[in-house]
């Protein structure tokens, strides 16, 4: 036997890596599978509805035929409010428990408390809602209330996440930073947020697919099944797409199938869409910065 | 009255919480000299470094007690600005921790920190670059580079380039943390120039782990342990006849 010919043992670990690649590989295509079915399965039934009268008309004929533009516009109200409210105080509170504040029982119990929020089911969002806004601050159901409980939603996601992008950059360039004598506040404003920016982003956009998607907190809140006209203001009920494939997939009989399929299939496009403007934007930060 | 130069510290104390990290430590370190500092790992040089530009500060829990005196002021005292004090005393670090900006804002970044847009003029943010990095021996290579990413330099231009971004400021005192630690003997070398070049302008500390580097470049030297500082004294005679047995068994090697 050559000194450099394969032991049993050598060979038995070969044969175990490749039973670890098998299994690896199967469960990437398990995992990858049902999202290409659903998207198969969307694409074929809801393709044919698709058409720029189906995008830009509203339904007609009790939501039976017609298009879906009020939902659209709900949607992107919904999503645009929350978000406005939800992010800039979510990075900010994340820059202040990132950047600021001291570890404390205090900081550890807002910890503790983001974290937890951020797993309450939705459901729960909307109830606290309906009491808060709706009821106690009396802004009635309109978008304004609907928004508010999604922002609330979402804050906590966004804080988490944002905090993490903030974690992610180096303590050195902090330091560096303070070196020349910099405030903590130049140091978060010339170093900290330049070099985070992406991460924080990514959170915040994938909160706008959560907000798009969700039904329950905007259910009792400021959705309505059916509305004529388009918002005008935050006061107004307005439609939605999540929404409106929860009406006309269980509540109104002989919806056409393509119009419902249709229907999840821009909802799915949208949050797609706007996906894709975040890996665009991110990529491009990431290419002009990199350490 | 001439203005007291260099760094002196009395009764300096430090806690990281429970634990005392320096005790007690007093010096006197002079401007124009290079002053090396050595000692085993975690016997307090990096926190006594931190302390002369209260950077420990940013760390929970750290209390600190005695006085530090720069340029004849207690640095501790109420009512010193801490900026200002970090303009006069720059630090740099084991690692070059160039910011992921280009070669130029790297250098001028201590001045855009400090002056609002429109108060410097062009000339002057040009000639500071060129000024300072002239000064570590850059210019030359760098010259056509100042676009560049100083994150994608060599480790030694990085360092230098950490050097010679807190010359803008014009600093008095020059803190170095085992400022080659990360380098090749080569680029060790011309580093430890640098220093020397520097050594008439301001007043340098530098830590290191090397025994060889600190008899090189140091012109005193000071031997710490658990954090008291056991022997100061010119770097010659530390290293040929040092007076404590402790600073000799380092030296000589009996212990790391
Ligand atoms: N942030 C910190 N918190 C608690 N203890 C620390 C901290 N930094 C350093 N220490 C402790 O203080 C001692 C001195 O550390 P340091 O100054 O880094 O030593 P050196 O630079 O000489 O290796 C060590 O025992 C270390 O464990
Ligand atoms: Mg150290």
């Amino acid at each position: 036997m050559g000194v450099f010919a394969t032991s049993p043992e050598s060979r038995r670990r070969h044969r175990s890596q490749q039973v670890a690649f098998a299994v690896l590989l199967a469960m990437t295509v398990l995992l990858v599978l049902p999202v290409l079915a659903i998207l198969g399965m969307l694409v074929w039934r809801g393709a044919p509805a698709l058409s720029l009268e189906f995008l830009f008309t509203a339904p007609v004929r009790g939501m039976t035929a017609g298009g879906i533009w009020p939902a659209i516009v709900g949607t992107m109200w919904l999503v645009g409010v929350s978000l406005a409210i939800s992010a800039p105080i979510g990075v900010l509170a994340a820059v202040y428990l990132n950047e600021y504040a001291r570890d404390s029982w205090v900081t550890r119990v807002i910890h503790l408390a983001i974290v937890n929020l951020a797993g309450v089911p939705s459901i729960v969002h909307a109830l606290f809602g309906v009491g808060a806004f709706v009821l106690f601050f009396r802004f009635g159901t309109s978008i304004l209330s609907a928004s508010l409980t999604l922002a609330i939603m979402t804050l906590p996601v966004i804080i988490a996440s944002t905090k993490e992008a903030l974690a992610a950059v180096p303590m050195t360039f902090r330091e560096a930073c303070w070196n020349v004598g910099a405030s903590r506040w130049q140091t978060i404003w010339h170093v900290v947020l330049p070099n985070s920016i992406a991460g924080i982003l990514t959170g915040i956009i994938l909160q706008v697919s959560r907000a798009a998607g969700e039904t329950a907190p905007i259910l009792f809140t400021g959705a309505a099944v059916f509305v004529p006209f388009l918002p005008q203001s935050v006061n107004d009920q307005c439609m939605a797409l999540s929404m409106h494939l929860f009406t006309i997939s269980t509540q109104v009989q002989s919806v056409p199938q393509s119009i419902t399929y249709g229907t999840a299939l821009v909802l799915v496009l949208l949050v797609v869409l706007v996906n894709g403007v975040s890996i665009v934007i991110r990529s491009r930060i990431r290419r002009r910065r990199k350490w | 009255m001439t203005k007291p130069q260099g760094i002196r510290t009395e009764n300096l104390s430090l806690w990281y919480g429970q634990f005392q990290a320096l005790l007690d430590v007093s010096l006197e370190i002079h401007h124009g000299r290079v002053t090396g500092l050595i000692g085993p790992s975690g016997c307090g040089k990096t926190t006594l470094l931190r302390c002369f530009n209260r950077i420990n500060e940013r760390i929970d829990g750290v209390r600190t007690a005695g006085h530090v005196h720069i340029l004849g002021e207690d640095i501790y005292a109420p009512g010193v600005d801490l900026v200002e004090l970090r303009k006069r005393v720059g630090m740099v670090f084991q690692r070059p921790n160039p910011l992921p900006l280009s070669v130029r804002e790297n250098v001028l970044f201590g001045l855009r920190i400090h002056f609002r847009r429109g108060e410097l003029r062009k000339d002057e943010l040009a000639h500071a670059v060129e000024a300072s990095l002239k000064e570590v021996g850059l210019w030359e290579a760098l010259k056509d580079k100042l676009g560049h990413r100083a994150t994608s330099l060599s480790l030694e231009q990085q360092q230098k380039l950490c050097i010679a971004r807190l010359l803008p400021l014009r600093p008095e005192v020059l803190l170095m943390d085992e400022p080659c630690s990360a380098l090749d003997p080569a680029a060790t070398q011309r580093v430890e120039q640098l220093i020397r070049e520097l050594r008439d302008r301001y007043t340098i500390l530098i830590v290191t782990h090397n025994m060889a580097q600190a008899r090189r470049i140091s012109d005193e030297c000071i031997f710490m342990l658990l954090g008291k500082l056991i022997e100061h004294r010119r770097t010659e005679d530390l290293f040929i006849s040092p007076k404590d047995e402790r600073t000799a068994n380092y030296v000589e090697g009996r212990f790391g």
